[in-house]
């Protein structure tokens, strides 16, 4: 039913503008001057069709539920129920109404089903009655002020940069909105688990804190020594670590070599190629990490008598190295690229080989996007989970031995939020704290990146 | 005395010729202005002194061209060496993104023509001072050389050419993105600068070529159409070509 209005909406914002445009042709071939193009008395009209019908349609779906709510429950006042019988009634009535109800059923749940269709039947019929006649009120409206001198132009404008606006509020809004639902959480995490527990505790063992039966009081000392977070941050930035070993250097090298060294014919080959590891999914690296590296990595270090874990932080850091490669190759690439040629003929005139060229004067004036290149690496490093849960296992040891194994924070969440989970349990709450304190410390990496790049930007230009 | 002796050079990018047989020679110690339409090739055989088309891909020069009667088109001979040499200063001003020290001092860093930091210091002041710049930067050496004004750019780039004193300086179109007044000090400059070293100028300006050359070549569509010294070409040239282009019949 609404698809079907909504589609006879658009179809009038069609005939809107046709109609407007139609009648700005009209006025043209009166000699008349307009003062915006056809099109634009157009786009006026569709307007004026679109927003009486937005609003209304965002005021029915707000208000709505809570009227034939309202309704439906003056039925029950002064019989002494309770808010939370009440909801329950209104509840069951409106399974019944949809046919899903499987309890029993009484006479009073069935009238109350029976009034909610009606008063949904005539909710929806008035709905579209108010639309489709305010739409017709302000199209009309706007039809008969249309005149030559009539602006159009603004308006137009105004609507485009109001519908953009909004886009981007959007994403703004949502993520305050992912910011506020952490933060609740992980409050209501950190009135259980001291944060002094959680930020300097050594031992990080959520299995010990199994789901609780809910109708047992919830005991604080039964958490201790379960949630401190120093073993998984530890191990993050361990695994990011490694994995900026590899990445760095060879993204960097594969990047100079893309943009000053490669013909065009190879460069014009090679990126898109560096650029292919970049689409692969970070699961098909897992299972390269768990099933070729580690086992590899085991056999290797045991015949040079080293005791190699077959989950190790050297595999999932060494294979996330390699997923990170092309966006330092590529971005670094990119940079250098952008660095301009005058400045390499001046160096080239001095006499400067290219390698001195690009180290000493190619490579500072990049370093900013470099630099950034190189964070956005970092990044990605802190925030992968795939390759850490399978390549290296879910033991949060504290450890600085690349050969055993290690867990970080993503693979943590993971771990907690797979199987079982109760809302409002420290162990669920666990993850929303968690993903705070990872959304916190990208953010610092942000925010020193932006710094770090101003000032040598400052600096350079 | 003849510094620089070029003998039939073509220059081809990919199959499009761009300069056809030119033999000129250049005169030690003088200025020698390169003029004539854009796109005539004087910059191309600019670039052929010191090896520059050497980093275009598709650029191919033939030719012998012979600086102290050594040929630079020959395999033996060393580009580092040849542009240490050879300096040369950009149409539009190219500073490194780095201090002033540190532009002026590339060059000798390069080429270890400094044992100590006192050397060092000793060679970017003379070459601050050589290209009149010294007086106006000496308190801020260890300030970005791109915080400088464009004609004062220019003059760094200047200093950072002669830094490794090199016996010949190319000078590609240096004052079309200056200001007048900006254009006066680099000619002054440039006038001062002839008694060390042999200059090689591209221009676009006939004012400039007779206020600064005492030898001029004139270059249309990739041929030399004339060359001789810049009296004889201004006021009474041979070709007729050069006579309509001093004139401003063309170009």
């Amino acid at each position: 039913m609404n698809l079907i209005l909504f589609t006879f909406i658009v179809l009038l914002g069609f005939t809107s503008y046709y109609f407007g445009r139609k009648k700005a042709y009209t006025i043209q071939s009166t000699k008349k001057r307009l003062t915006a193009l056809p099109q634009f008395y157009g786009y006026y009209l569709a307007i004026w069709c679109a927003i009486p019908a937005f609003i209304i349609f965002s005021l029915w779906a707000i208000f709505e539920p809570t009227i034939v709510k309202l309704l439906i429950l003056s039925d029950y006042s002064n019989q002494g129920y309770l808010d939370d019988e009440l909801n329950l009634l209104y509840e069951k009535s409106k399974a019944l109404s949809r046919g899903q109800f499987t309890g029993e059923i009484t006479p009073f749940i069935e009238a109350s089903a029976e009034k909610y269709l009606s008063l949904r039947s005539i909710a929806q019929s008035s709905k579209v009655v108010i639309v489709l006649s305010a739409i017709i009120a302000s199209v009309a409206y706007a039809y008969k002020r249309i005149s030559s001198n009539s602006r159009t132009r603004e308006p137009v404008e105004k609507f485009l940069n109001a519908v953009l606006f909004t886009a981007s509020l959007a994403a703004i809004l949502t993520t305050v909105g992912i910011v506020f639902s952490l933060i609740f959480q992980t409050i209501d995490f950190f009135k259980v688990i001291p944060l002094f527990d959680f930020v300097f505790g050594t031992h990080w063992y959520p299995a010990k804190a199994f789901v609780r039966d809910s109708s047992e009081a919830l005991d604080p000392t039964m958490y201790s020594d379960t949630f401190g977070a120093v073993p998984i941050f530890a191990g993050t930035f361990f695994i990011a670590f490694i994995a900026m070993c590899v990445a760095i250097p060879i993204g960097l090298m594969s990047g100079i070599y893309l943009a000053e060294y490669a013909s065009t014919k190879v460069r014009q080959y090679a990126k898109p190629l560096i650029e292919i590891l970049a689409g692969i999914p970070t699961v098909v690296y897992g299972f390269f990490a768990a099933l070729t590296v580690g086992p590899f990595l085991k056999e290797l270090g045991t015949s040079m008598g080293l005791e190699v874990s077959a989950e190790s932080a050297l595999a999932a850091g060494g294979v996330m190295g390699i997923m990170i490669i092309p966006f330092i190759s590529s971005l670094s690439d990119d940079v250098i690229t952008s660095v301009p040629q005058s400045l390499r003929d001046g160096s080239y005139a001095m006499g400067a080989t290219k390698s001195e060229t690009i180290k000493r004067v190619i490579f500072p004036a990049a370093l900013p996007g470099i630099v950034g290149s190189i964070l956005l690496g970092v990044s990605r490093a802190i925030g992968e989970t795939m390759i850490v849960v399978m390549a290296s296992g879910l033991a949060a040891n504290l450890t600085l031995n690349p050969l055993e194994s290690t867990s970080t924070i993503t693979a943590q969440i993971v771990v907690i939020l797979i199987g079982d989970q109760a809302f409002g349990d420290p162990k669920t709450q666990a993850a929303f704290a968690l993903g705070m304190s990872l959304f916190l410390v990208t953010l610092c990496l942000n925010i020193v990146a932006l710094r770090v790049v101003k000032k040598y930007r400052e600096k350079y230009e | 005395m003849i510094k620089i002796k070029a003998k039939d050079v073509d220059v081809f990018y990919g199959k499009k010729q761009a300069l056809f047989n030119i033999t000129l020679d250049i005169e030690e110690n003088q200025v020698t202005a390169l003029i004539g339409p854009s796109g005539c090739g004087k910059s191309t055989f600019l670039r052929c002194l010191n090896r520059m088309n050497d980093v275009i891909d598709i650029c191919s020069v033939k030719g012998e061209i012979l600086i102290n009667d050594f040929n630079i088109n020959d395999k033996s001979c060393d580009v580092v060496r040849l542009r240490e040499k050879i300096g040369m200063v950009f149409q539009k001003p190219n500073p490194f993104p780095k201090t002033l020290y540190e532009n002026v001092s590339y060059g000798p860093t390069i080429h270890g023509m400094a044992q100590s930091k006192q050397e060092m210091d000793e060679i970017v002041e003379t070459s601050l001072k050589k290209a009149a710049l010294w007086e106006e930067v000496k308190d801020r050496l260890h300030e970005p050389g791109t915080g400088l004004s464009g004609g004062q750019q220019q003059r760094l780039c200047i200093a950072r050419a002669i830094s490794v004193r090199p016996e010949v300086i190319l000078m590609d179109e240096p004052c079309s993105a200056l200001d007048p007044i900006a254009t006066a000090q680099i000619e002054e400059l440039i006038d001062e600068l002839k008694k060390e070293h042999t200059i090689i100028i591209v221009t676009h300006s006939m004012a400039q070529a007779a206020r600064v050359s005492q030898n001029t070549g004139f270059f249309h569509l990739g041929q030399l159409i004339e060359h001789g010294s810049t009296d004889k070409i201004f006021k009474n040239p041979d070709n007729k070509k050069t006579q309509d282009y001093i004139t401003g019949r063309f170009g």
